[in-house]
Formats: C-alpha cells, structure tokens, sequence
C-alpha cells in the first residue's frame, strides 16, 4: 500500500490535495478507511464510557479543597499515609529483590527445579481472594496455624497478629503481599535472564568472571532496565491493591492498617462519604502522575513488554 | 614458584568438588523452605476444609478426623449461606466468558485497525490503551459504582462485564500489537489483491495467525475476571446476582463463620483457573514476558 501510495503522489493542485488526505487516511481508500474506523469504534466506546467518564467524575467529585483540608486533619489518613509508603517501599522492593534472587535460582538445571517452578507459581495461580482468607485464618490468634505451629515448637503463645499491634498487623499484610506477587515477578525475571545470550557467559567465565562478579558484571547490568520498569509497574499496581490490605488486617486494629486503596472505599461506602474516598484516592496523583509518564516512555522506547 | 603451583594443583579438585556439595546442599535447602512458603496457605485452606466444624476450633496442625463432608455440603448447597452456590458459580463462569470473548473481539478489532490497516493516529489509541494499563482499577470504583446506576447497571453482572473488558481489553491491545508484528503485512496485501475485503481479511487471515496470542490474552482475562473482587462486592448487592467471592467474603469477620466450608467452597473455586493456567502456562508466560528485554 506505502509504495502505491508513493507512486501517486502528484504535482498538481489536485494531486496535492489527494496526497494530503492520503496521508491523513494513510493510504487507505472510501470503504476500507470506514472499515478502519469501525474496527475501532468499540474500543473507543469503552473507553470513553467507563474510562474518561469515570476519570472526569471522579476529578469532578473530588475537586473541592475543603475535602483535603479535612484528609490532612485527619490522623487515620495520616497513619494511611505513612502505611502506604511503608507498603510501597518495603512491600514492592524486598518483593523484586527476592524474585531476583530467586529468578537466578531457577536458572539451574536439573528436573527438581523445574518441578519446585511449578509448586512455586502457585500463588499466582491460584486466586488472591481463597489465600487471603485462608492466610486470615492462619493469622488467628487462638487457633491458626502459625501460632499453632509457635506453640509446638517453642511452646510459648505466639502474638496477636491482627488485632493487638499496628506493626504486627501491617507486617503480615506486607508478608501476604509478597507471598503472593513474588512468584509473578520471579517468572518475568527469569524470561529476561533466559534471553541473556549464553555466549556472553562463556565470554565472561573465559575472562575469569563467575559466581557473584559474573552477576555484577554481566546479569545485572543487561536486567538492570527491566528490573527498573517491573518495580515502577510493581509500584503502581501495589497502590491499587485493595485486597491483600482488606482481607488480611481490613484495616484494624483501630483503622491504623488502611492503605490509600481501603481508605477510599472506606470512606465512600461505610461512612457514605463518596467525596471524601475521591480525595482520599486523588491524594496519590502527585505520585502517580510522574510515575505513568515515566513509565509510558520506557514501555514504548525500551519494548519490555508485561 | 612452580613447587607451589604443583602443592596446588591436587589440592584444587576436592575444594571444588566439596564446594559442589555446598552448592547442592544449600540450593536443597533453599527449595525446602521455598516449598513451605509457598505451601503453607494452601496446605492450611486444605486442613480446615478437610475438618469438621468441631475440629476447626482446635489446635491440631494436621486434620483429626478427615473427612470430605464439608465438600459434599458445597456441592449440594446444605448450608444456609450456600443456599445459591452453583447460581453464584454460574454467574463467575458467565462473567469470565464474557470477559474473555469481548476482551478478544475488541482488543483485535482495534489492533487490527491500528497495526494492520494503519490507520491514522492509532497511537493515539495505543497511548490511551497504555495509559488505562497503568490507572490502578480500585482507584476508579468510587465514580464507576456511580455512574454504573446511572446507566441502570446496579445489581446486574453487566457492570462487572464491563469493568473487566475495559480493564483486560490494554492488555489485549499491547500483546497483539506486539504480536502482530511478527506476521508479514504482506499477506493482508495479497489478500486484497485477490479480492478480499478488510473484514475478510481480518476473520481468514488476521485472526487465525493470532492464535497463540488470542489464547494467551484469553487466558489473562479470565483469570482477571476470576481473581476480581472490589467491583463485585461494590455492585452486586443480591444472593442470586452474587459471584462466588463475594458470597465466600461476607463471613470472614463474623465469629460463626464456617470455616471448613469456606475453605472447601474456595478450594472449589479455585480449581478451574490452576488448571487453566496449567494447561496455558508456556502459551501465558510467553505472552506476559513477550519482548523480553531488547538492547
């Protein structure tokens, strides 16, 4: 189509007018350029209907300043603020630092490594909603299996890990968190560490590089953009998380364990103040924002592709 | 010089050999605390689904008494909260299957527009798509649950439809725009020359070559649809409207709660996606990985 569209380009009035919109329809023709826009009507519908509309209502809902005067005032938001950097920082760099680790583990050879690969995606696999209650429960002071465990081993009665502590309480929703993305992240590393040519490592041992320095020295740095744009993704995803937080601690002991995704719902529907939930969530923009802008430039230069 | 060359050189080969053993012993180690991590949850949703309800309260690390009752409880919906289980079930299968099958329609159409018939300012399609990607959902769900009764959605498992196709449909546009790239654009022209309309184009040449990362896609967005849960606890308010999550997450803070039958009840949830994701897992990896790292 490029080079028909090559060949008629004409010096004419006329002839330019034609290139002009052939370029605007590059180089598609009446009928076929209808087909092209209906192709894409329906995804413009969606996105219109349940992505700008909402984005605008919720803009709209959140738009008086009154609403973050009172959010700064409010000491629950303050400790969710200081949960959600917690959160973010701890949860989503100890979670890749791990799934590094491990990813150059599973790199053996050998059929049990293959084997445990598989056991070991199963978090991921399994849905995050069955786990969360199952690891609830695990977490029950009386009779969960951790405490349990605690109690057989060391016979001491182990912590009230929900309901006495904020610390406690946030730890295991961070332990849950990287119990269940870790995997996940692991696979994506491990893909990256599979495309490394295999020459370059025997390059590198011919050169005296093994074991720590040959990752230092030639891993790293080729898995070093990705692991970059995996934990900025992790990052933004983590910040959405609304489960992991909701169904571990549900927010208590005391309201002192939500993060900015629970404290929005919360607000919106168990204290009816959907303004408030708006700006609760709205109060994460100042770290949103650079983060998709920088992260929309390197998933469209770099092609690391999730 | 050479003398301690030569002492060095026998002694070499069973440092290396005992440093083999290290290696051996210590990555056995490490599989065997990674096996319990990552087992213990499951094992635990195993143990108190296997247990009666008297047991559930004890401290055994292991079943008494095991017994497959409180499965056969689910299955037969004989508890009162489970009085709509298979209905509830149905609507997870009817939610995921319209999920993946418009995620699929309208995430190849518009990639087939943009990546094959190169339709002007696509990127601009792209860009949105990307951004979508990235906008976290739970952050949208105050004005979505608004908005959905605006458009007369409340209650009905369309609104979830929705909300996972638009959250799936990104995806779908990235991997097939990738994907896509890998199939010569001049197969679509010999169609056309021969006669072919876009559309057909589009049925006989485009989707068929699609398939691997139709499958790939199709499977993210059923395990989207199936690990969902804000949105189905926000708008689907009755039992008979229910998905199966929301039923199981209503008792986890009541005291009474029947744990060994929300542990078999999730344990029966959970079958279809890991043997899904089983089945497609090389198909999954290779799409969530596609690209791996460039330069």
């Amino acid at each position: 189509m490029a080079s028909v569209s090559a060949v008629e380009v004409g010096r004419s009035a006329a002839g330019r007018r034609r290139s002009f919109l052939r370029s605007w329809r590059a180089g598609l023709q009446g009928s076929e350029y209808a087909w092209a826009i209906a192709f894409c009507i329906p995804y413009v519908g969606v996105f219109l209907a349940f992505v700008v509309y909402p984005v605008l209502y919720g803009l709209w809902l959140g738009h008086n300043p009154a609403l973050y005067v009172e959010l700064v005032h409010d000491p629950i938001y303050q400790e969710t603020i200081v949960n959600t950097i917690i959160y973010l920082v701890v949860g989503v760099n100890v979670k890749m630092f791990f799934a590094l680790l491990l990813s150059g583990f599973f790199m053996r050879k050998g059929w049990w490594v293959k084997g445990l690969l598989m056991i070991y995606v199963l978090p991921w696999a399994v849905p995050a909603l069955p786990t969360f209650i199952s690891i609830h429960w695990m977490l029950n002071t009386q009779w969960g299996l951790v405490n349990n465990v605690i109690w057989e081993l060391f016979h001491v009665d182990g912590p009230g890990w929900l309901d006495t502590s904020r610390w406690l309480a946030l730890g295991s929703v961070i332990v849950t968190y990287i119990w269940k993305n870790m995997p996940f992240w692991t696979v994506i590393l491990l893909a990256g560490r599979m495309a490394i040519p295999h020459e370059l490592y025997e390059a590198a041992e011919v050169d005296g590089a093994t074991g720590i320095r040959r990752f230092l020295h030639v891993s790293f740095p080729l898995l070093a953009n990705l692991y970059l744009v995996c934990t900025l993704l992790s990052t933004i995803f983590t910040l959405g998380d609304f489960n992991t937080a909701y169904f571990i601690s549900g927010g208590g002991p005391a309201l002192s364990t939500h993060v900015l995704a629970t404290l929005g719902i919360r607000d919106a529907f168990e204290i009816a103040r959907p303004e408030l939930g708006v700006a609760a969530v709205l109060s994460a923009l100042p770290l949103m924002i650079p983060l998709v802008i920088l992260l929309m430039h390197k998933l469209r230069t770099s092609e690391v592709q999730l | 010089m050479s003398a301690i060359t030569t002492q060095a050189a026998p002694r070499r080969a069973p440092n290396y050999r005992l440093r083999h053993i290290g290696t051996e012993a210590a990555a056995l180690l490490l599989a065997v605390v990674l096996l319990i991590w990552t087992l213990a949850p499951l094992y635990n949703m195993l143990m108190v689904a296997l247990e009666p309800h008297s047991d559930v309260f004890t401290s055994n690390l292991w079943p008494a008494h095991p017994s497959l009752d409180s499965f056969w409880i689910v299955v037969t919906e004989g508890y009162w909260y489970l009085e709509y289980f298979w209905h509830q079930y149905a609507n997870s299968l009817y939610i995921g299957f319209w999920t993946v099958f418009l995620t699929l329609l309208i995430g190849s159409m518009v990639s087939y527009s943009i990546g094959r018939m190169r339709i002007k300012h696509g990127w601009l399609l792209t860009n949105a798509a990307l951004m979508t990607y990235l906008v976290p959902a739970s952050f949208l769900a105050i004005p979505f649950y608004r908005i959905m009764q605006g458009y007369g959605l409340g209650n009905n498992v369309w609104s979830i439809i929705a909300v996972e196709v638009t959250f799936a449909t990104p995806y779908a546009i990235f991997i097939f725009q990738q994907y896509g790239r890998g199939i010569p654009l001049e197969l679509d022209e010999a169609a056309r020359i021969d006669g072919a309309s876009p559309i057909q184009v589009y049925f006989r040449i485009y989707l068929p070559l699609m398939a691997p990362a139709l499958v790939a896609v199709g499977t993210y967005a059923l395990l989207l649809a199936w690990n969902e849960y804000l949105y189905q606890f926000l708008l689907l308010s009755s039992k008979r409207s229910m998905t199966v999550p929301v039923a199981l997450a209503q008792f986890i803070n009541s005291d009474e709660s029947p744990w060994n039958y929300m542990m078999a009840t999730a344990i029966v949830y959970s079958v279809p996606p890991v043997v899904i994701y089983y089945l497609f897992r090389g198909r999954m990896t290779a799409g969530l990985t596609m690209g791996g790292v460039k330069g």
